[in-house]
Order: C-alpha cells, then sequence, then structure tokens
C-alpha cells in the first residue's frame, strides 16, 4: 500500500515544478482579466468620477458635499433605507413565521418542498412582471380592491394607493418573504427537537422556550438574513421603476436620472450617491459575514 | 396548546399562498379580458404572432446561452484550480464574485457605458459587451453553484486517476470534472436564465433587444398582452426552478435537508 501511494505521488512531481506553477496562475488568470475588464475597473470609475468635477475632470469634494448640502439628496437615501428597513423586518418576519409553520409546525410533509418551490420562483420574480402583476391586482380597477367595492370597501377612499411608499413595500414584500424562507429554514433545521423536549421536561412554558432558548440561537441568523433582505431591497430598481415611473425617489431612481443626462442631471452628483449606496452595501453585507460566523457555532 | 400551533401554521401558510397566488391570478384573469365581454387567449395570440414580441425575447434567449457558455467556461476552471492547485486565491475570488450583489446594477451600467463609450475601448455597442455584464450579475450564482459541485465530489483523486490514465487538462476538466458536476452546473446555468430574461437595467442603458425592457416598454402602450407576458415570464422562471429542483434530487446540496 505504502509502496503504492509513493509511486502515485512522485509521478506528478516528476514533472519541473516551476512549469507547473505557472500554469496553475495562467489558468486563473482569465478570471481576473475579465474580472478586471468588466467588474473592478468600471466599478472603480464610480469612486474616482464621485471625487472628480464632471466637466473639468479636477479633484473635488464638491459631489460628496452635496449629497449632504441637499435635502433632496439625502432624502432619497433615507426614503431608500426606509423601505428596505419596512420590507427586511416585516418580511422577515412573515417569511420566519412562514418557514417555522412549514418545518415545524405540524404541517403535511409536502407543504415543505412546495413552499421551498414556490420561493425559489417568488424570489426570482421582480422588476417588470412582479410590478405588472400588482397593478393588476391593487390598482384601482385591480381584482382585489374590485372584490372590495363590492363589499362596500374602497380602500383608495381611505388613503392607500398603490404607487406610493407602502404600496411598494407591498410589492417589495413579495420578493422579500420567499428569499427569508429560503434562507432561514436551514437555521430552524438546527433547532434541535431534544432543546425544546428538554426545556418541557424541566417545565418551561412554551413562552419561556423561545425566550429562553429558541430565539437566543436563532437572533444571529434572523438578524443577519434580514441584513441580507436590506441589501436585496437597497439595490432594487426595475420594480419601483416600472410601478411608480420613477414618482418615489429612491436612490436608485435618482442615480437613474443624474446619470442618464437629463437637463437637470449632474453626473457628478450620480456617481456620488452610487458611492454612498455601495457603503451602505459593504456594511450590511459585512453585518451578514459575522453574523453568518456566530451562527454556524450552532448549525451544523 | 399544540392544536393551536397547528391552526397557527395554517394561518400563516394559508396567508402565504394567498400573497403568492393573487397577484398571479389576477394578472392571469386580466390577461384574458383582451376580447371584449368573454375571456379568451387573444392577448397571448397576439403576443406570439407579434414580430417584435419574438425577436426581443428570442435576443434574451440568445444572451441568456451566451451568458451561460461564458460563465462556464470562465468559472468551472477557476474554481477548479482553486480548489486543486492554488487555494491561496480563494478569497479574492469569492470576493470578486460576491460583488454583483453589491454594486447595484443601475450602478454598475453607468460605470460599463462610461468605461468603454469613449477610444480605445469603444465597444459600448457591441453585443459582447451585454453579454459580459450579464456573466457578471449571474456570477455570484454560477460560481457558488460550481464551487458547491465541486466540494461534493473528489477532485483531487478523480485528476489523479484522469492523470495517470494519461488524461491532458482539457480533457480531465471537460471529460472528467465538467461531466460529475453537471447537476451543480446546471442549477447555476437556470439561475443565471432566470436572471437574464428578467433583466431590465442591462439591456435597457445598454441599448439591446431583450424581453424586458420590451415589457416595460409595452406596459406604457397596451394593456392586456403585458399582462400575458408577466404571466409567460413567470412561467418561464417556475420552469427553471422546477428543472433546478428536478435535477438536484438526490444531490448532496439540496433544500430538504429536514429528514
Amino acid at each position: 500500500m505504502g509502496v503504492i501511494e509513493t509511486v502515485q505521488r512522485d509521478a506528478p512531481k516528476a514533472r519541473p515544478a516551476p512549469n507547473r506553477r505557472s500554469w496553475a496562475w495562467l489558468g486563473i488568470l482569465p478570471f481576473f482579466l475579465f474580472a478586471l475588464m468588466f467588474l473592478l475597473y468600471p466599478s472603480s470609475t464610480i469612486v474616482v468620477r464621485s471625487f472628480q468635477n464632471s466637466s473639468t475632470h479636477e479633484f473635488t469634494f464638491d459631489n460628496i458635499l452635496r449629497l449632504f448640502n441637499s435635502q433632496y439628496l439625502l432624502q432619497s437615501y433615507w426614503i431608500s433605507i426606509k423601505i428596505s428597513l419596512v420590507t427586511s423586518i416585516g418580511g422577515g418576519i412573515f417569511g420566519f413565521l412562514l418557514a417555522y409553520s412549514a418545518i415545524r409546525g405540524g404541517l403535511p410533509r409536502f407543504m415543505r418542498s412546495s413552499l421551498m418551490t414556490f420561493c425559489g420562483v417568488a424570489s426570482n420574480f421582480a422588476g417588470v412582471p412582479l410590478a405588472f402583476a400588482f397593478i393588476a391586482l391593487l390598482s384601482p380597477t385591480g381584482l382585489l380592491i374590485g372584490w372590495l367595492r363590492a363589499l362596500g370597501y374602497n380602500p383608495y377612499f381611505h388613503g392607500f394607493t398603490l404607487y406610493t411608499f407602502w404600496g411598494l413595500s407591498i410589492v417589495y414584500m413579495y420578493f422579500q418573504f420567499p428569499l427569508m424562507v429560503l434562507v432561514i429554514a436551514p437555521a430552524i433545521d438546527g433547532l434541535r427537537r431534544e432543546w425544546l423536549e428538554a426545556s418541557q421536561n424541566l417545565g418551561a412554558t412554551s413562552l419561556q422556550y423561545w425566550r429562553y432558548v429558541a430565539f437566543p440561537i436563532l437572533f444571529p441568523s434572523l438578524l443577519g438574513t434580514m441584513i441580507l433582505l436590506f441589501g436585496n431591497s437597497f439595490g432594487a430598481f426595475a420594480t419601483a421603476q416600472a410601478l411608480t415611473g420613477g414618482q418615489i425617489n429612491l436612490v436608485t431612481i435618482v442615480i437613474g436620472s443624474e446619470l442618464r443626462g437629463d437637463v437637470l442631471g449632474n453626473p457628478g452628483t450620480g456617481y456620488a450617491l452610487a458611492l454612498g449606496m455601495v457603503v451602505v452595501m459593504i456594511l450590511a453585507i459585512t453585518g451578514y459575514t459575522v453574523l453568518q460566523r456566530r451562527t454556524e457555532r450552532w448549525i451544523k | 396548546m399544540k392544536r393551536t400551533g397547528v391552526v397557527w401554521s395554517w394561518f400563516w401558510m394559508i396567508l402565504g399562498i394567498l400573497y403568492f397566488f393573487l397577484p398571479l391570478l389576477a394578472t392571469f384573469i386580466f390577461s384574458l379580458k383582451a376580447k371584449l365581454g368573454v375571456l379568451s387567449f387573444q392577448a397571448y395570440i397576439n403576443i406570439f404572432s407579434n414580430q417584435e414580441f419574438v425577436y426581443n425575447f428570442s435576443a434574451s434567449v440568445l444572451w441568456a446561452i451566451l451568458t451561460i457558455i461564458v460563465g462556464i467556461l470562465l468559472l468551472v476552471p477557476t474554481a477548479f484550480l482553486i480548489r486543486l492547485r492554488v487555494p491561496q486565491f480563494r478569497s479574492p475570488v469569492e470576493f470578486i464574485t460576491l460583488l454583483p450583489f453589491v454594486i447595484p446594477p443601475i450602478v454598475y451600467v453607468f460605470g460599463l457605458v462610461r468605461t468603454y463609450s469613449h477610444p480605445p475601448l469603444l465597444i459600448v455597442d457591441s453585443p459582447a459587451l451585454l453579454v459580459a455584464a450579464y456573466t457578471v450579475l449571474s456570477m455570484p450564482y454560477m460560481y457558488r453553484s460550481v464551487d458547491t459541485g465541486l466540494r461534493s465530489i473528489d477532485v483531487r483523486t478523480l485528476t489523479e486517476a484522469a492523470q495517470s490514465l494519461g488524461a491532458g487538462w482539457g480533457t480531465i476538466l471537460f471529460r472528467v470534472i465538467l461531466p460529475n458536476i453537471r447537476v451543480a452546473i446546471l442549477s447555476g446555468a437556470f439561475l443565471s436564465f432566470a436572471i437574464v430574461i428578467g433583466e431590465l437595467i442591462l439591456a435597457q442603458y445598454l441599448v439591446k433587444p431583450a424581453f424586458a425592457p420590451y415589457m416595460a416598454y409595452q406596459i406604457q402602450q397596451k394593456a392586456y398582452e403585458p399582462a400575458a407576458m408577466a404571466i409567460i415570464s413567470f412561467a418561464l422562471t417556475w420552469i427553471a426552478m422546477g428543472v433546478i429542483q428536478w435535477v438536484g434530487r438526490g444531490g448532496p446540496a439540496q433544500v430538504g435537508a429536514g429528514h
């Protein structure tokens, strides 16, 4: 056995070592070249240009300063952050309840796999078709509004419209909660039944089990997944654009109009806004990674 | 106490099902109303007999296929070598493949346009740039799928066995490794397909024919056809996901890990 192993190990080593190394380097070179050309360099121009005067190309802090001096631009960040908070917390809670119901709620087995398939589809269903689906459902002539009107209640007389903040939040929830279900499911699987049984044997109530056992264990993954949801809606553009035609000033929509070269647009501002978004996203992803590491201690 | 738990489970589940299906139901019913007074598939007939739709849609399918091919050619050898030969590059490569998550597409596309719209790099009009951009967008999914696939097989043993039988690197990669991780590659491929078909921003700002921009434009022009298109695009996403689930049955990285 030992002899065979030696022979096998020796065979590749017989080649000159430097040759092999250079080959391996070459093998991943296309990836780095590709990334440099189509991802790293174009993205870095955003950083460079947010510190450049857009006509003279001189170095300047003006674009960044303009962000902090403009009520309108700060407002656009705030709206984006607000909608991301609302839909990540709302979608997170609803998604968790749904996933927990399907996995541990005593429902028939097939419910779990169907839920997972639905969620795989729904979390990828965004943009124009999604906006249209909700227009068909919740616009003044939509299906659900029609039903409610037939019951004598028209939400549009009570301050509801699809094309504002809360309407957009309802639409965003459609891709938010399925993502929550998909990502949180392994964490719920990681909750061992023994822990529930043990706490019941020790006389804990259901509330105490959640308060002292399940919630503390799930907390990092709940928070981590919600951060992922936050990023998911923070970068969204197409859905809002298709739904409201750009009437809600999300930061992505403002960037779109600043950069498109509209009359009022200022590319420098657009790049600075984009840089700010990347900073927010990096913070979110860092938070996610840190919490993910903490979760892995519990889930095998 | 146990009973109320099950009741709540059903409650949340039914709420989820309603949230999921009501918008689709509304869209579907709406799409059938193209003929006054009766329900018909007229809108669907209009769509499929429309040259513009066929043109834009087949363009999207072509972009998707090219994106998948480029993605596989680029990422399979990279992930393979990182696992086998140059593990020191794991972190930078993982970081790069995660970047498209962090950079919003609207920001990314402007970076692209700026970079490639003046000499010597005047390729902003080339379809190749669009395919490259789609490849970047689908990279997080493709790389992760491939990497998961490689993790589930014994890359080193397979490679050494192939080598000792006299196989060259091309043979190893495409006739040994690739067939062994085809399930993972397929799942990455269908995710990429769904992403490319639904993508609005890249094709819109790079001014290329594609399904999503065409649909966005149709929404402003027509009533029933966009509804039918939303249903079609949903069905396509569904098929892509269904195929992933179907080919992934029994694979180690499957969702149904609860048993």
